[in-house]
């Protein structure tokens, strides 16, 4: 507690009270009784120091449960858990010690990931015993933020094993379709490579609260220069009048006027301290922790499908929510649901997908004829299943493709339970759609397929995989039937596969890419399926030359494109799928209408550009419109400086694919970068590493002074969130990591369009109407006493009592416009979405700005004139009704004050747009409070308990009775009001703000409900040809066959791939896809011995510069 | 942030759905639209001319500083070490028109022709000034009275280290002129007093409650003083101020409540005396004619370059006399119809057809 006190009194704020309190002590100063600061600084500290207990507490309630894990010890991972430090496996379920794991939280990446442990390590198994008496040695290098490379050794029983990234799960990592496995903990906490790239946590504070900061050091300097003006008039009027009158008072010790001006000063420091008004920081606290109550509690902001609730982690930042002007987003998880779905197919120039009964309703198809089938997949075509149960041979051939033509992998633990592990979800979806309608893949190996067709179980030998990569964007394979027929089944890009077929299928090929552009159109990922029957004889040929080529030593990847370029050609077209990467929900309506309210979308991943495009234009982003699309593509930074030199005025779309590069380069170049991304209307980066995802953020932040907020979901996202602004956490799903960085949190990427357009913008008009009439309020309140200086010769006395000068900032005040801070709204939610141009004025800092607090001080200067002026003219040469004075001091501070919270309390009125019962009840509670409390201040009893610190006995009963009184009130109310109704209603009238105008538009609709925004699906009429996407860089394809590919010294234990354990060449998968590339060079190009990878080329040029 | 509920089950964690937790509590959403706006000025210019009272009381002002034979009293003032004497002096003027009692029921004999002694440029409300005194003492507290609160400072004890009674330098700064007020009749008749009350010049609160006289026992007023000392410029002690009427003495007299309660204002009037209307010519007010008023001049002004005046006065229903509010009243109401003009104007070519609310 003491130590809280003393932490509190380190805020410059609390230490200027502290000082003011000081200045009270010396009487000789003292203008002001000690209650006057006391009070408000005791209420002040108690507030804080609690708000910071339950910080505290809070914060304590969150601490991690893996705190305890420390380095060297073993931990046993199951499927599906979240992989919390960085391991060495040791040992797994798998065969051959094998691991999957998905990488999304770290990289985005949405496929599964194979590691692999040591087999020295691996035949410990899941022995416990065994495991704990592990005693090896590890020698690695020092923690670091490169997510792509490890390098150490072990040390076991006398020999020396090398580590590297394969060996090791990275924290942020989850483990998949693995039961179980063991890790030796390597680095633990902050020490690990995903908290190595979170990036610095820094304090937040908000573009008002800098703002705040630069205006109050101006008052500040305001304060002193009034002090000063004062006490030079105090020094004058202490020279001609002041000695005259030492008859009356004589003056201290035989102090000189100068000395008096000096005590002055300080003297007026405490009474205009009201300028700087401490209540203003609690004040600025509440409404800031009530808005963000708000979040919490919006129903609206809930998401029922896994209970989350909305969630504002923060509580110092809402207005800022209000002047967002660049989102920065994460795709994977954050725009999209990390789900494919087979959604429509064309099959031999017939559309399937798209079918609504006459309610417009989609019937769901039942798969129930088929025992095998997957319940989750929904298709709502009926007639394709009547294809396949009439046994229309194209139709089976279509799904025939899709059941053999993959790299997928089946697991059965129990019989008619598949389990798919596919490297990319794409390949999941289309091989489970074939499932469901009767193409069951059932098992592999290395050299067959099983499949189940339509009840019958076959099984095709696997000639040859003609895998997938980035540049042929197609794979094949070339089965023989169990009649012996030999086929090549093909799946890619449809421009590719359409350069292959066979003149005839032309027709076939102009219905189909009717289908294809509608279905790109409406943002699916498109594959074209073709095969061809291949001649026995020319394969057997085609085979010896294929595995000549694959064994000679110079060129092969080159001789092996074209010799798959050879046997993929003249193909038959069967047609083809469409899966959706299945978006949130609202996300392309929540991207419309936040670009409508002028805030740039960058998207930010560290996916592949393909599937970052398509994403782009599924969810909006892109639209067709755009017609200059502008891929910066450059592998090094000299072809990226050119790109972006040649590019004279790119407006469309662009997506650096490689913005490595842009850091690579100088930062003139980084300029160019922002500056060419800045002309464009939407900017995807791919292959952006977490960091750099910051580095992004930072350089927006930096260059265009705009107000930047991150959104994600993963660990990758944590260092973006940290940067930005405001950080926003998507939760509910696995990872926590970036929840736990966030600042606000919640379950849904639309409901980014309601914390934005309702609360941010509610939040930044509350605060900015708040902090206008506060400082309003307490200017003019102030003003009054420096008006009154040069009546009472400069002697630092006050206008009012100082039980008002107390209370008026804690009592008389504070609700009313408490309540408008935290009650008010221009128009309602549904409004705020109808108008999202609404948001445009908190970009642009038009309600509170340097300008705006000008404007209010001359308001405050022209309300305290007349606030002082008239009671002044209209009393001080009267009396009462029956002779009495009323001209007295008392009366006067009595009839002053009165005017003063009249007029403000009406200034409020005219303030506030959104009048509750609540507020209400605070506006009138206050003026029924200032009389209660003023007339028992200055009744019988509190006087006689008390004679000197209530001296006001009586003033309230002996002059509020008088109309002459009354009669000054209103003619100063009257006077306040008259030129803020005249200006406003003038303005409204001559130059409308986008406000008026909305809130005009409400009041025309009397309605109070617009309607709803709409909820269609959008649809565009595409023109793209390709929606072309594949969410994997390279097809597993040499770990599915023969052992050519084998790279590994044999493994002792091997004994096959899978349960059905037929083979005899073991092969191990060589995991290059493994590996987390942010390069995102072609992973099947030749790599150079020495790989410099981004990061380390960011590294070594930037580090001299440091 | 999120509350620990005592829900459970699958939407444990979903907020209530209550007007004010989802922000949708009824409102008023008040505008300034011309139905609103310019009634409002056009009622609010007739509505001010309606408050500003013509009535506005009759006054008289006599600066009597130099004046009449005042002049070597003003003089004799200036040297410190004549301040003990007495000087009398006389001021004659010339009420053209009566002041006519015109609301108040007669039989109450107190009349509303007030009189009041007017000081310019005397600051009474310097901090350090208003500050000098101390309710305790005046309350009637008397451990106050023999230990003042330093906050009368520098007028606690006299010289010989007694306590001041009152203490303090409002108390001790009291003004002490006395005047006698007589009327010379139409033309030249023999002079006749004009009856003074000079008491119930001050607030009920005052008078009541806010000052008292310290009590011990039985003992009289004069004895309770014992042990403390008068202020320094006063020429009797305070519980001897008034001789006519021993219940006007001590903390409680008039002249001093009166006093005690500070102007805010360095030119400022006190009452001091009220017409009593019980015998003729006073019946209904003071007639026209000549009067004089005889000064006991003994509050010296001419070291701050002070004014002092006798100030004649009746009162309305809203109060005393006031130049100002009827002024102000007729000018804000010029005002608000002016406004109101330019405002409809303003409205007609621009705001009417609601061509400037288009998006």
């Amino acid at each position: 507690m003491p130590l809280n006190l003393f932490e509190q009194f380190q805020r410059i704020a609390n230490a200027y009270f502290l000082f003011l309190l000081v200045l009270q002590v010396i009487p000789q100063i003292s203008s002001l009784s000690w209650f006057t600061t006391v009070v408000p600084l005791v209420l002040v500290l108690t507030v804080t120091a609690a708000k910071d207990a339950t910080d505290d507490i809070v914060s304590k309630l969150r601490g991690e449960k893996w705190m305890n894990v420390q380095v060297g010890d073993i931990i046993k991972l199951e499927n599906n858990q979240f992989v919390t430090a960085d391991l060495m496996l040791l040992s797994s379920s798998e065969p051959l010690n094998l691991v999957y794991i998905e990488t999304a939280e770290l990289d985005g990446e949405t496929n599964l990931k194979v590691r692999q442990a040591l087999t020295v390590t691996g035949d410990l198994g899941e022995d416990v015993e065994k495991l704990a008496d592990f005693n090896g040695e590890v020698r690695c290098e020092p923690p670091n933020n490169r997510l792509d490379r490890f390098m150490g050794t072990l040390t076991y029983a006398g020999q020396k094993y090398p580590l590297d990234n394969e060996k090791v799960l990275l924290r942020g990592c989850t483990l998949r379709n693995t039961q179980w496995c063991f890790g030796l903990v390597l680095f633990g906490g902050p020490e690990t490579k995903l908290m190595q790239n979170c990036g610095k946590t820094t304090f937040k504070r908000t573009s008002i609260d800098r703002l705040m900061n630069v205006l109050v050091l101006c008052i500040f300097g305001f304060l002193a220069f009034m002090c000063t003006v004062l006490a030079i008039g105090n020094c004058f009027w202490e020279l001609n009048e002041g000695s005259n009158f030492t008859a009356f008072l004589p003056r201290q010790d035989g102090n000189e006027a100068t000395f008096s001006a000096f005590l002055a000063f300080w003297s007026y420091v405490i009474i205009l301290n009201t300028v700087v008004p401490i209540s203003l920081y609690v004040s600025v606290e509440i409404i800031r922790l009530g808005n963000s109550f708000y979040i919490d509690w919006d129903g609206k902001m809930y998401h029922a499908a896994n209970d989350t609730p909305a969630e504002a982690r923060t509580t110092t930042l809402n207005e800022e929510l209000g002047q967002i002007q660049y989102v920065f987003s994460d795709k994977t998880g954050t725009l999209t649901q990390n789900i494919m779905t087979f959604n429509k197919c064309s099959v031999n120039g017939k559309s399937y997908g798209d079918v609504f009964d006459s309610t417009g309703q989609r019937l769901e198809v039942d798969f129930s004829f088929n025992s095998l089938a997957d319940p989750r997949f929904v298709f709502h075509d009926h007639s394709l299943v009547e294809a396949v149960k009439l046994e229309n041979p194209e139709v089976h051939a279509f799904f025939r493709l899709l059941a053999l033509c993959h790299t997928v992998m089946a697991e059965e633990k129990r019989e008619g339970e598949l389990f798919y592990l596919a490297q990319s979800p794409d390949e999941g979806a289309l091989v489970t759609a074939a499932r469901n309608f009767g193409f069951v893949f059932r098992s592999r190996t290395p050299d067959s397929v099983s499949i189940v067709e339509m009840g019958r179980q076959r099984s095709y030998e696997l000639l040859a995989i003609l895998d997938f990569n980035n540049v042929r964007k197609r794979m094949s394979v070339i089965v023989r039937s169990p009649e012996g027929k030999l086929s090549l089944y093909c799946k890619g890009a449809d421009t590719i596969i359409y350069e292959r077929l066979h003149r005839s299928c032309s027709k076939l090929m102009d219905v189909t890419t009717e289908h294809l552009n509608e279905f790109a159109g409406e943002g699916l990922r498109t594959l074209a399926l073709a095969y061809k029957d291949l001649d026995e004889e020319y394969f057997n040929g085609w085979k010896r030359r294929h595995h000549e080529v694959s064994t000679s030593l110079d060129g092969r990847e080159g001789k092996l494109d074209e010799l798959y370029e050879e046997i993929e050609k003249d193909l038959l077209l069967l047609g083809a799928t469409a899966v959706e990467d299945k978006l949130q929900d609202g996300v392309p309506q929540t991207i419309e209408l936040l670009s409508k309210a002028h805030i740039k979308i960058w998207v930010l991943t560290g996916d592949k550009q393909e599937t970052a495009e398509n994403i782009g234009y599924s969810c909006n982003l892109l639209r067709e419109e755009m017609n200059e699309v502008f891929v910066v593509s450059g592998n090094s930074p000299e072809d990226v400086r050119q790109e972006l030199r040649s590019e004279v005025s790119p407006i469309g779309k662009c997506f650096p694919s490689h913005p490595i590069h842009f850091f690579v380069l100088i930062r003139g170049s980084e300029l160019a970068f922002l500056r060419l991304a800045c002309l464009c209307k939407a900017v995807i980066c791919c292959r952006v590493t977490p960091l750099q995802k910051a580095q992004v953020v930072e350089l927006v932040k930096k260059h265009k002074q705009a107000v930047t907020l991150a959104i994600g979901d993963g660990a990758n996202d944590v260092s973006m969130i940290k940067a930005a602004h405001i950080g926003v956490g998507i939760s509910g799903q696995e990872g926590m990591q970036a929840v736990l960085s966030s600042d606000y949190s919640f379950a849904q990427f639309r409901f980014l369009q309601r914390l934005l357009l309702v609360h941010g913008r509610w939040s930044y008009l509350r605060m900015c109407k708040f902090l206008r009439y506060f400082f309003y309020k307490n200017f003019t309140f102030t003003f009054v006493h420096f008006w009154y200086a040069f009546f009472c010769g400069f002697s630092a006395q006050t206008v009012y009592d100082e039980w008002f000068i107390t209370l008026y900032n804690l009592v008389y005040t504070a609700l009313p416009v408490l309540g408008m801070s935290l009650f008010d709204q221009d128009v309602n939610d549904a409004w705020s979405f109808q108008h999202p141009q609404l948001y445009v004025p908190g970009q642009l800092n038009l309600y509170f700005s340097k300008k705006a607090f000008f404007k209010c001080a001359l308001h405050s200067c022209y309300s305290s004139l007349v606030l002082f002026f008239i009671p002044y003219a209209a009393v001080h040469d009267t009396v009462r009704d029956d002779g009495k004075d009323v001209a007295d001091y008392q009366s006067f501070a009595l009839l002053t004050q009165t005017c003063l919270l009249f007029a403000v309390t009406i200034q409020l009125g005219f303030e506030m747009s959104y009048w509750t019962a609540v507020n209400t009840f605070f506006v009138l509670g206050s003026l029924a409070m200032y009389f209660a409390v003023t007339f028992t201040m200055y009744s019988d009893g509190m006087f006689l308990t008390l004679p000197s610190a209530f001296p006001f006995i009586g003033t309230g009963r002996n002059s509020l009775n008088q109309p002459n009184i009354w009669l000054t009130i209103l003619l100063t109310s009257i006077l306040c009001v008259l030129p803020v109704v005249t200006y406003r209603f003038l303005f409204i009238q001559l130059c409308p703000t986008i406000n008026d105008k909305v809130m005009f538009k409400v009041r025309q609709a009397k309605a109070t409900p617009p309607p709803p925004p709409r909820r269609t699906r959008i649809r565009r009429t595409s023109s793209r040809r390709s929606g072309y996407a594949f969410s994997h860089a390279q097809g597993y394809g040499d770990l599915v066959t023969s052992g050519r590919f084998l790279r590994r010294p044999a493994l002792p234990r091997s004994s096959g791939f899978s349960h059905a354990g037929r083979t005899t060449t073991s092969f191990s998968p060589m995991g290059r896809s493994a590996g987390y590339s942010p390069t995102g060079r072609p992973q099947n190009a030749k790599v150079s011995d020495v790989e410099v990878t981004s990061l380390q080329m960011y590294k070594t040029i930037r580090d001299p510069a440091l | 942030m999120g509350e620990a509920k005592g829900k459970s089950g699958p939407s444990a964690r979903r907020p209530d759905n209550s007007a004010f937790k989802q922000q949708r509590l009824p409102a008023w959403s008040p505008m300034l639209t011309a139905n609103t706006v310019l009634p409002f000025f056009y009622f609010m210019g007739p509505f001010c001319v309606l408050l500003s009272p013509f009535d506005s009381p009759l006054s008289f002002q006599l600066d009597y500083t130099k004046a009449g034979s005042c002049d070597e009293c003003f003089e004799m003032r200036k040297n410190v070490s004549k301040a003990a004497l007495n000087c009398f002096c006389k001021v004659e003027f010339r009420i053209e028109k009566a002041f006519k009692v015109t609301n108040a029921p007669l039989k109450q004999l107190r009349g509303d022709v007030f009189f009041y002694y007017g000081l310019q440029n005397f600051h009474q409300n310097l901090r350090r000034y208003m500050d000098s005194r101390d309710d305790g003492q005046m309350v009637g507290r008397t451990t106050n009275l023999k230990n003042p609160s330093t906050y009368c400072e520098p007028f606690i004890k006299d010289q010989k280290g007694l306590p001041i009674a009152p203490c303090g330098a409002v108390a001790n700064s009291v003004f002490n002129d006395s005047f006698t007020l007589s009327y010379h009749g139409g033309s030249s008749g023999p002079a006749v007093p004009v009856p003074l009350l000079r008491q119930g010049i001050t607030w009920y609160t005052d008078k009541n409650i806010k000052y008292r006289n310290p009590k011990d026992g039985n003992m009289t007023l004069a004895q309770v003083f014992q042990g403390t000392a008068q202020p320094r410029y006063w020429q009797k002690p305070a519980y001897e101020l008034d001789p006519r009427d021993p219940a006007n003495n001590g903390f409680i007299n008039d002249d001093l409540i009166v006093w005690m309660r500070e102007a805010a204002f360095p030119n400022f009037k006190k009452l001091y005396g009220v017409l009593y209307r019980a015998k003729k010519p006073f019946i209904k007010g003071l007639p026209a004619g000549n009067y004089s008023v005889d000064v006991s001049y003994n509050f010296p002004v001419q070291h701050f370059r002070g004014r002092k005046q006798v100030v004649l006065t009746t009162v309305t229903w809203f109060g005393g006399q006031n130049h100002f509010l009827p002024i102000a009243y007729l000018i804000t109401s010029c005002l608000t119809l002016l406004v109101a003009v330019v405002l409809t104007v303003a409205w007609c070519k621009f705001g009417k057809n609601g061509r400037n609310m288009e998006e």
